[in-house]
């Protein structure tokens, strides 16, 4: 008997938890808020979803109920996607170690 | 047009990088580079997205469109956001990606074709399962980050909503909930579908509101982790690798800081959930509490105590975000240092609205991050310091926790300003912090109150410290 695919998704999903904790764990709590900024960032890559949506209508209609949520969800992704990588970029940016020469 | 298998290992691929991404946190020196991993790894998933489905028609160009609309939304609010209002984007950001998920839940179920999914009223049950608890997650995720959003913004009221019979309405939609999704599995009746989003935005909206504003950083960080945990639930409907990896991380990540900040108030996870914390209970006693006298002082005063310390520790919290003094605050810090002071930061994990809040706002005001410490690595050193300058700090620094049983924030670890030789104040009065007791540090013989707002405060010491 085969093995149903979706326990290989999963496996990969418990995994996924697994190395998720260790490797938050290890996070120095100083940059705990650009942590959050970033999860957020990836956690749009649901944008995956929403294009298949956005593209989901016939070639002779663009759209339709099922493409108009699907292009509304690229929408909010997307501004999750620049938004979240910018402003930890922008975070990241800010923390510096003192200056050598000083003191 | 690329075959599913090829673009199944570059999903996998961008999911390695998201899990670099956050590796990359462990450390300031090499978070930059984790970040341009996360984005690297985006622009994967995104372009192999549209590689897989190959259709570069006019529905490509609106895509493409919509990119370029959000994405200059975003890049817009990321540039304009004062580092003050963190808490609020990030609530924002989660509310975001709720509703996303739940957009394209709908979408999923009403056109499954296009997900290879079955077709209208006969989907796949397993994808309908993972779709719709992906949907009910989602919806939570968006009400619930809304209702935290206005507390942080101060467009509701950060103290806690509480009316009777709260606690049974919640169980009672949680469990329809459930219910419905049943249902729903085994009708596929688009009805129920639709009434399951309305009880899930509903119960996140019913969750959020009895939480009151210094619970935020419990509360951001859970509603990190339903969003983590709403993208996998796409995430299998979709049988994407990189959306189950993300998924799994973000849901993780979330609750290993919920879990850090409730450790940092001594409280369960189900107390803070449960909510109403601060409310009600201490109005009783402040009647029979007898007036202690208290210390005050002015600039003039501290500038003087601080010019003869050879060590100060600096105790930042949510006050100081408020009157926006980091700035000003690492202006006197500076003076200090020309005058050989030793100074340092001391950072409890829930000051502030969200994790690592005060952390951000010092970078931002260029203060150095070994400068910086957190609460176990500088605790002791209190005790061997001159002054201890208290900004914006309150319930953190309060001995009660360690001293009374009775008190509701006991066994809530402390910052032991009260050891330090002199304890500076920064307050506007004596009014008692978020958990309403009062802090026994405000009578105490070394501790001086300095009743002003913090930026001006700490403008006027630097003057003094001048001259």
């Amino acid at each position: 008997m085969e093995i149903d695919p979706l326990i290989f998704r999963l496996s990969i999903f418990i995994l996924s938890i697994f190395v998720g904790y260790y490797v938050v764990w290890s996070v120095t709590p100083s940059l705990h808020t650009p942590l959050m900024s970033v999860t957020n960032a990836i956690s749009s890559v649901i944008i995956v979803g929403a294009i298949i949506a956005g593209l989901s209508a016939n070639s002779d209609s663009v759209f339709n109920v099922s493409s108009i949520f699907g292009f509304l969800a690229v929408a909010l992704a997307a501004i999750n996607i620049f938004g979240g990588f910018l402003v930890t970029q922008r975070m990241l940016a800010m923390y510096k170690k003192k200056k050598k020469d000083k003191q | 047009m690329i075959s599913a298998n090829l673009s199944a290992i570059f999903y996998l691929v961008s999911g390695v990088l998201f899990i670099l991404a956050l590796r990359g946190l462990s450390s300031p020196e090499t978070s930059r580079q984790g970040n341009l991993f996360g984005i690297l790894g985006m622009i994967i998933a995104i372009t192999v997205t549209f590689l897989s489905i190959g259709n570069f028609s006019t529905g490509f160009i609106f895509v493409l469109i919509f990119v370029l609309v959000g994405g200059s939304i975003g890049a817009f609010i990321a540039y304009r956001i004062p580092m003050t209002a963190m808490p609020e984007l990030v609530a924002g950001f989660h509310s975001l990606v709720g509703l996303a998920a739940v957009f394209v839940a709908i979408s999923a179920f009403l056109n499954p074709q296009a997900f290879n999914l079955g077709t209208p009223g006969n989907i796949k049950l397993g994808s309908l399962i993972e779709m719709s608890i992906g949907a009910a997650v989602g919806a939570i995720t968006f009400s619930g980050s809304v209702i935290a959003f206005f507390k942080l913004q101060g467009i509701m009221s950060g103290s806690p909503i509480i009316f009777k019979g709260q606690h049974p309405l919640n169980a009672i939609i949680l469990i329809s909930i459930v219910v419905l999704i049943y249902l729903l599995c085994s009708t596929q009746s688009s009805n129920l579908f639709w009434i399951l989003l309305a009880c899930s935005f509903l119960i996140g909206f019913l969750l959020i509101i009895p939480i009151g504003g210094a619970d935020m950083p419990v509360v951001i960080s859970m509603l990190n982790s339903y969003s983590g945990w709403a993208a996998a639930g796409i995430g299998f409907t979709l049988e994407n690798t990189a959306l189950i990896i993300t998924g799994a991380l973000v849901g993780s990540s979330g609750a290993i800081l919920s879990y850090i900040m409730c450790k940092g108030m001594n409280r369960s996870f189900f107390n803070v959930i449960l909510g109403g914390f601060g409310a009600t209970e201490d109005a009783k006693d402040n009647s029979t509490k007898e007036q202690r006298p208290v210390k005050s002082g002015n600039a003039d005063d501290a500038a003087f105590l601080m010019k003869n310390a050879s060590s100060v520790i600096i105790v930042p919290g949510y006050g100081m975000a408020v009157a926006q003094a980091q700035h000003a605050l690492r202006e006197m810090v500076d003076t200090l240092k020309k005058n050989d002071i030793k100074v340092s930061y001391a950072i409890h994990p829930v000051a502030g609205r969200m994790p690592g809040h005060m952390n951000v706002l010092l970078a931002e005001a260029n203060v150095p991050y070994d400068e910086v410490f957190e609460l176990e690595e500088i605790n002791n050193d209190f005790a061997n310091a001159d002054v201890a300058f208290v900004i914006g700090a309150n319930d953190v620094t309060n001995p009660v926790a360690k001293t009374d049983p009775q008190s509701p924030i006991f066994g809530m670890p402390i910052l032991d300003v009260e050891k330090c030789k002199s304890v500076l104040f920064v307050k506007r009065s004596l009014s008692p912090g978020y958990a309403g007791i009062d802090n026994d540090l405000f009578y105490k013989e070394n501790t001086l109150m300095l009743f002003a707002d913090a930026k001006k405060m700490t403008e006027d010491i630097t003057k003094n410290l001048q001259i």
